[in-house]
């Protein structure tokens, strides 16, 4: 007999960070569910639809500007931040990172859990960090430890 | 002497997008650049593109290049490279040089396509012409092109997308970026750009220049001074860093000479870098014979660059007579509705303002 999975509820924000009217719409295009419009003209700003949102991060590799992120609450408590990454070295799960701001300021370590480059992302690794839930919603870069 | 219906001097954005949509009315074209490889600045460029899919968005320049030149090539498209056109005579023959092989000759074309681009302005002060001072896209072309690290410890004098792009790719290319200074009171390009340094740890001063360079066989010091709201120097505000680089990114100015020679009407619009030929919606200049695209018709992007390539390119299948005159009006519609959108927003609406009365002749 089959048993019945129940569908994981993730608690997820998608924070785009995009304030200025510049001509731009990869994100609108990525997104498989239509949850980004930017519409006509295309200098509008992105408006995400968080109902329509799966949380698969497909937009974060697709802008240009490395203007998207993704802060994840996990069942088990574990926060998990998703941002670009298009730094050497790579980064690989298990890494050790350290968690920089806005500002470039060394907020704390974490520990890489996927970093996923295919073909589709031209060379911008979409990157998943767990950190601490005190400053998992302030990582905006992260720097791989090197020992 | 080489003779060709149309000859396009620059193989940037513009040039091939020209050469391009010439090739598919079956036009002769012939490119001629003076760099190895076709793409002009595309080639150094590794960044992902904004825009819309029309204006290949989310695609890296260099590919941007390969794409268009591979494109070119397919329809026929003829390059002489390593080759520089040092003049114009009678507005239908180029002078042209290749310094590699010390060859002169002769190209003769029906009709000639200007897509020579721009140079980066210069920024003078006390040490300046010693080695580790240059400009950002010099900098950008020795990390991405030719894989040199010129420095490790980078400053970069202006915060323009090119200064603020040039400072991501230094770090890219494991450079450290001490800091980008900005004379005016605010950053001159993208906020995302501008952004993606910042969370590196690089600062952004603004109202702070760079006073003078410092050192004996090349930048080992530079001197930085505060400005105040007149852009004078406030006294005592000096302070020393140790750099090895300076990275100028102070703006572009069209490179127009050949148009200049050609007889071209020019008219003075600070907005798009300062002398720029006069021309019309088809990209046509006052001289015989002459069209112009890209950055010597007005400091843009690439992907304007690309569309105004097209647009000469129109203009020049209708005078040759290969494109009947309600296609190619047409064709421009669509071009020009693509390019009011890279021109719209804050950033894009002072270059449509300054355009639109030259393009309404």
């Amino acid at each position: 007999m089959k048993l019945m999975v129940s569908k994981k509820t993730r608690k997820f924000e998608i924070i785009i960070e995009c304030p200025e009217e510049i001509p731009c719409n990869p994100c609108e295009e990525a997104c498989p569910r239509g949850a980004i419009s930017v519409g006509v003209p295309i200098t509008n700003l992105p408006v995400l639809d968080s109902a329509k949102c799966s949380g698969c991060g497909l937009c974060i590799p697709a802008c240009p500007g490395q203007a998207i992120f993704i802060f994840e609450e996990r069942e088990d408590g574990e926060t998990i931040v998703g941002l670009p990454y298009e730094m050497l070295p790579s980064l690989e799960k298990g890494n050790q990172v350290m968690l920089l701001d806005r500002n470039g300021v060394d907020v704390g370590t974490g520990e890489v859990v996927k970093a996923v480059s295919p073909p589709t992302y031209s060379r911008t690794a979409l990157v998943q960090v767990r950190c601490s839930p005190t400053v998992a919603r302030d990582v905006r870069a992260v720097k791989k430890v090197l020992k | 002497m080489i003779r060709t219906q149309v000859a396009i001097i620059g193989a940037g954005p513009a040039g091939l997008a020209a050469a391009v949509e010439l090739a598919q009315e079956q036009v002769d074209v012939l490119l001629i650049d003076e760099q190895e490889k076709p793409g002009g600045q595309l080639v150094k460029q590794i960044h992902k593109f904004f825009g819309s899919h029309k204006h290949y968005a989310g695609i890296r320049g260099i590919e941007i290049a390969d794409q268009l030149f591979s494109e070119a090539k397919a329809l026929g498209v003829k390059i002489l490279a390593n080759t520089a056109a040092y003049g114009l005579f009678g507005n239908r023959q180029i002078g042209i040089h290749k310094p590699h092989t010390y060859e002169l000759g002769i190209v003769e074309a029906d009709r000639i396509i200007l897509a020579t681009g721009a140079s980066e302005n210069p920024l003078w002060f006390p040490g300046w012409t010693l080695p580790g001072v240059m400009g950002a896209g010099a900098f950008q072309t020795m990390i991405n092109v030719h894989r040199v690290l010129p420095g490790k410890k980078v400053v970069i004098v202006g915060s323009g997308n090119v200064g603020l792009i040039v400072a991501f790719q230094a770090l890219q290319a494991g450079a450290d970026v001490l800091m980008i200074c900005e004379a005016l009171p605010w950053v001159g390009g993208y906020e995302v750009h501008a952004a993606k340094v910042q969370r590196q740890g690089v600062p952004i001063c603004l109202r702070t220049t760079i006073e003078r360079a410092l050192g004996q066989e090349g930048v080992e010091k530079i001197v930085l001074i505060r400005l105040d709201e007149h852009g004078k120097p406030i006294p005592g505000s000096a302070r020393e860093i140790e750099a090895d680089t300076v990275c100028i990114s102070v703006g572009l100015s069209p490179l127009a000479e050949l148009a200049w020679m050609a007889g071209c009407q020019f008219c003075y619009i600070d907005a798009m870098g300062g002398w720029i030929p006069v021309h019309d919606a088809w990209m046509k200049t006052t001289a015989e014979n002459i069209w112009v695209a890209g950055d010597v018709a007005g400091i843009e992007e690439a992907s304007t660059a690309i569309e105004e390539g097209r647009l000469a390119a129109l203009g020049v299948a209708l005078s040759l007579g290969v494109m009947r005159e309600e296609t190619a009006i047409d064709r421009r519609k669509e071009v020009t509705e693509r390019l009011t959108e890279l021109r719209m927003g804050p950033f894009g609406e002072t270059r449509r303002i300054a355009k639109d009365p030259l393009c309404s002749l």
